[in-house]
């Protein structure tokens, strides 16, 4: 820690007095242990606000993005389990890809992934995001979502059902709830 | 407001068009005549001026389809031609070689051929000359490739 800086905060702007006090806040935290102890106390609340607040975002690109509209619809109604499908990147946590990635839409897609806030999941539905499915050795066609972006969960299936895309975000639960992410001071 | 046209009855009968095409243009060979069909095998050089005289003197309003035809040895690139009027759909065969696959464009007649020689241009890999903006229409443009060629190896992405 920087404790000269103190000395001259009256010459800072406000934006470095207020990245100096930060740094001082986290850095004490983490030298007295109490970090540790506020992760350990916020975790529980944290993680489960987190798993019960899954917003994938509402891309659909192909046919499985049907069965993503019929797992929103009132048969499946997946927003009782909290997943509220969001319309910009800025506000999800999960990328559902569901659908053949052309050569043309990867760049988009990769931008999307780079738009949403960390911390952020990928779910890959259907055997074309996961393999290129059907259009295996295509010339047009990516060969599987995880050549250019990291993939959590897999749903096989060709359409997958809704059951199944479901299935998928209670293993994105578990996995959220090992994580058992604290964060008092973002990390 | 416009005239309103009836396309009731055909003006012309098949039979009279294909003769006026083959009277004005010797080198044009008439493949089939059917009722309301019109295949014509027409060389490359004298392409545009064929079409040109189907829509100024026979009546052809409309060009349905551009595509071409992968035969090994040659492509065949072809013109689906219309007319109301006359109740006739032309089909337009034109042969050109492999290692020049250029033809002339017919957009500066029927504007709507402007995508079908767009396509073509993208999977075949046919320059259509005298076209207003030729560029690859679905794939990207750093693609190097025609893939509807019959010498296109599945699987290459370069």
């Amino acid at each position: 820690m920087d404790i000269d800086l103190s000395f001259n905060a009256m010459t800072m702007t406000a934006k470095q007095f207020g990245e100096m006090t930060k740094t001082m806040m986290r850095e004490t935290m983490v030298a007295t242990g109490g970090k540790q102890v506020i992760d350990k106390i916020t975790a529980p609340i944290w993680s489960w606000g987190q798993r019960n607040s899954v917003y994938p975002l509402h891309f659909g690109i192909a046919c499985c993005a049907l069965e993503m509209a019929a797992a929103g619809g009132p048969r499946y109604d997946v927003e009782r389990l909290g997943i509220v499908f969001r319309s910009s990147p800025r506000q999800s946590d999960v990328l559902l890809l569901n659908g053949w990635i052309s050569a043309k839409l990867r760049p988009s897609l990769k931008a999307l992934y780079e738009q949403m806030p960390s911390p952020k999941w990928v779910v890959a539905m259907g055997e074309c995001t996961i393999s290129g499915g059907p259009w295996y050795d295509a010339y047009n066609v990516i060969q599987g979502a995880d050549t250019f972006i990291p993939v959590d969960v897999y749903i096989p299936g060709c359409p997958s059902r809704p059951e199944a895309m479901i299935q998928a975000f209670n293993m994105l639960n578990r996995k959220l709830t090992a994580e058992n992410r604290g964060s008092f001071l973002d990390d | 407001m416009s005239e309103v046209i009836i396309y009731d009855a055909p003006e012309r009968s098949v039979e009279e068009v294909s003769k006026d095409i083959k009277s004005k243009f010797p080198a044009v060979e008439v493949l089939k005549v059917a009722p309301k069909r019109l295949h014509l095998q027409v060389p490359r050089d004298i392409s545009f001026e064929v079409c040109k005289f189907m829509k100024e003197g026979l009546n052809f309003e409309h060009a349905s389809c551009v595509t071409t035809v992968d035969y090994l040895d040659h492509f065949t690139v072809v013109f689906h031609i219309s007319s109301w009027t006359n109740h006739i759909l032309a089909e337009v065969l034109v042969d050109i070689p492999r290692d020049d696959p250029t033809v002339d464009s017919i957009t500066p007649l029927w504007g709507g051929a402007n995508w079908h020689e767009r396509e073509a241009y993208d999977l075949m890999g046919i320059v259509f000359k005298g076209h207003p903006d030729l560029r690859r229409i679905m794939m990207p443009e750093e693609f190097k490739f025609h893939p509807l060629r019959k010498d296109f190896i599945v699987g290459r992405r370069v």
